[in-house]
């Protein structure tokens, strides 16, 4: 009776109820109103706790399957070769093999009664990192040399967890005796867990020396590409999106135009990848797995994000100081780029730096492309190999990772998703930073 | 039935500097203007009145071709100023714009410093030869302004951080520091205080010793402070044109008579 509706319609003795309505009782109508604001401010708050929880979850899971990646386990043996044993080792046809014996036999001399093979499931197969160590620095025959033998992927696992006494007590790889032996080896502090700064620098590896196999060729691969993405997108979504916001005449060809870039932003990767394919290496010639197709395949991709984001923000502009720079009579050129182009820088990078963030993280195209490539290089050597060499990428690392056999690949490839994560995180923080940096109010 | 032409009261014998002839002006199919004659004299202030929509603002744009950038906008006749036809295929807008300065209805100094704005129009245009020479033109515009002694002291601080009042005087030491001919004003105390508004106004009659100033109005009162010469537009019509004081106190024509006593608009 009290509510609006009511009053409309003016009836005898209807008013002067309206008029006698106290502020203080609710009216059933504002009551209703109230209980429908809180249960919508209810379901807010409810949805966002729901992605809360989601992102503590996937925090959780990606940091505690992934942080082992960072830490090894290694044996540390002090070794003193003589020239005449290493002369022996390099006149047998299997020279590793013979450098490892040496090594296997040291350590043995430290545990006692111990059988070679235990003490070779633990320490896997030295022998190539032995060789390359003496090969690199003849001086240090007939000095005593510590060396930190990486153990095998079974043994890492066992001092982090991933594997069980119980899951061991069948395996011929190692066996539970041999775990015992690994205990008594921690105890007498020949194997400690340190920082794994191979993982970080280290290229792919092997099935036979999982250990070692590492993100840091495909982070330089990824870095060639983004470079490439950043030289190529940045300038020509600029200057696409000024020429269509600013200067292009608004007809049926330029709305085509922009319903096809929208479009393009919507297709999935994976088709972006083929066309890759069949354009940059199929008809262009350029070789497979290479930083500069990837780049190029990417800057496809990341156009439209690039365009849209940066017509977005040069439409953000006032039309005002539009009018302010042409009626002082500036040129519509000098208009755009000494008035309008600044204030939309902020959005212009933002849009940028998450344009290449999605970029980094796009695997799918990479995959088509075959930027998969195993990279047998260390790290410092890939820097100097340019675009146009094999390399790989950190997404599609991590996806290889995370279908090999070895559990090891398995935690690899978790640690892989942290770095991945870390890189993807700090663009985000510069985006931000350089938004509320250059951002001016008028 | 309101379509003969305007009516002129007699013209003194200043120079003409503006002379429009049968102007029509389309938005798409929308007929905006519609045979427009108008001559607008040197060294006086004009002053556009009208209601809404009745085509004042779109008239001063067509003066410095700022219907340009509005793509459906077409403009047909002639529009001369100093005998020159601004239309012409040869002539360029930007050119045009410098010679014929513009202060909009929203104060919209550019975000930089109070410097910076008044430097801009000269930089671009070159007139200004060396820093001293740009120091001399800035304080010379900021002065015509009537604002330098309130900004004397922070040049360097950004245009935006002034109050509504200031920056407009500020955009209007920026449209005179190109040194136009002419300065059109789109109801530049629209947004303003009565106070800042009388700052203008004032400042309005001093610009009238060197430039032709036209400026579109809603409030008659300002008008008839201001202008020495008022048009009245109605549906796109001029419908009358003529000394201030006679406009105000004996117009001929009946519909300028119902606006300014308030009976339309």
């Amino acid at each position: 009776m009290t509510d609006a509706t009511a009053s409309h319609t003016p009836q005898p003795g209807q008013g002067s109820e309206t008029a006698k309505s106290s502020l203080f009782t609710v009216s059933p109508r504002t009551r209703r109103r109230n209980a429908s604001e809180r249960r919508f401010k209810a379901y807010g708050i409810t949805a966002i706790l729901l992605g809360l929880l989601f992102l503590c979850f996937l925090v959780y899971s990606i940091l505690s399957k992934g942080l082992p990646a960072f830490t090894r386990t290694v044996a540390e043996v002090e070794l003193t070769l003589t020239q005449a044993q290493i002369d022996e080792a390099e006149s047998t046809l299997l020279k590793t093999g013979a450098y490892r014996d040496l090594m296997i036999a040291e350590l043995g001399e430290v545990l006692g009664d111990v059988e070679p093979e235990a003490i070779q499931r633990i320490v896997g197969n030295p022998g190539a990192m032995l060789r390359n160590f003496y090969t690199a620095n003849p001086d240090a025959i007939g000095t005593t040399v510590a060396f930190e033998l990486p153990t095998a992927s079974r043994v890492d696992g066992y001092f982090k967890g991933r594997i069980t006494r119980e899951g061991q007590a069948n395996s011929t790889f190692l066996t539970p005796s041999d775990l015992d032996l690994a205990d008594r080896m921690q105890e007498e502090g020949i194997i400690k867990r340190e920082f794994n700064w191979q993982f970080l620098t280290g290229a792919e590896a092997s099935d036979d020396n999982p250990v070692a196999a590492g993100i840091g060729v495909s982070v330089v691969g990824s870095f060639y590409m983004m470079f490439v993405v950043l030289a190529l997108s940045l300038p020509i979504g600029v200057a696409a999106s000024i020429y269509l916001e600013e200067f292009a005449p608004k007809n049926r060809f330029t709305d085509l135009i922009e319903v096809n870039i929208s479009n393009l932003a919507a297709v999935p990767s994976i088709v972006f990848g083929i066309l890759g394919l069949a354009f940059f290496i199929q008809f262009a010639g350029l070789p497979r797995s290479a930083p500069l197709v990837g780049g190029l395949v990417l800057t496809l991709m990341t156009l439209p994000t690039i365009i849209i984001s940066t017509r977005a923000s040069l439409r953000a502009v006032p039309p005002s100081i539009r009018d302010a720079a042409l009626g002082v009579g500036a040129s519509k050129m000098q208009s755009v780029f000494h008035h309008v182009l600044p204030l939309a820088l902020p959005g212009i990078l933002t849009g940028t730096i998450i344009g290449l963030a999605q970029a980094l993280g796009e695997t799918a195209p990479l995959l088509l492309i075959g930027m998969v490539g195993f990279v047998a290089l260390r790290y410092p050597d890939t820097i100097a190999s340019g675009f146009l060499d094999s390399n790989s990428a950190m997404p599609a690392q991590i996806y290889t990772w995370a279908a090999r056999a070895d559990q090891i690949f398995y935690e690899k490839a978790w640690g892989g998703i942290i770095v991945l994560l870390v890189f993807l995180l700090t663009m985000n923080i510069i985006a931000v930073i350089l938004r509320r940096r250059f951002e001016r109010r008028w | 039935m309101y379509d003969e032409p305007a009516l002129e009261s007699k013209v003194t014998n200043k120079d003409i500097k503006i002379a429009a002839r049968n102007v029509q002006v389309f938005y798409g199919d929308t007929h905006a203007i519609k045979d427009v004659n108008v001559e607008i004299q040197d060294k006086t202030v004009t002053a556009f009145i009208g209601p809404s929509g009745c085509g004042k603002s779109t008239f001063l744009r067509c003066l410095n071709r700022m219907n340009d950038t509005i793509d459906i906008c077409r403009v047909e006749g002639d529009i001369l100023l100093d005998s020159e036809d601004i239309y012409d295929k040869r002539v360029d807008p930007v050119q045009l714009r410098a010679k014929v300065g513009m202060v909009f209805q929203k104060p919209n100094p550019f975000p930089k410093s109070i410097y910076d704005n008044v430097a801009y129009g000269p930089r671009i245009h070159g007139l200004a030869k060396n820093k001293a020479d740009l120091d001399e033109i800035v304080e010379k515009s900021l002065r015509r302004g009537a604002i330098w002694d309130e900004v004397k002291d922070r040049l360097h601080a950004p245009g935006t951080g002034l109050s509504g009042g200031q920056q407009q005087r500020l955009c209007i030491a920026r449209a005179v520091a190109t040194e136009p001919e002419v300065l059109l004003m789109d109801e530049p105390c629209s947004a303003l205080d009565p106070i800042a508004t009388g700052q203008v106004e004032e400042l309005i009659d001093e610009l009238r010793d060197s430039y032709s100033v036209v400026i579109v109005t809603h409030s008659m009162q300002q008008a008839a402070r201001v202008s020495q010469k008022t048009a009245f537009f109605h549906l796109g019509n001029l419908v009358e044109y003529g000394e201030t004081s006679q406009i105000f106190t004996n117009p001929v024509d009946s519909r300028t008579e119902s606006y300014i006593t308030g009976r339309i608009g």
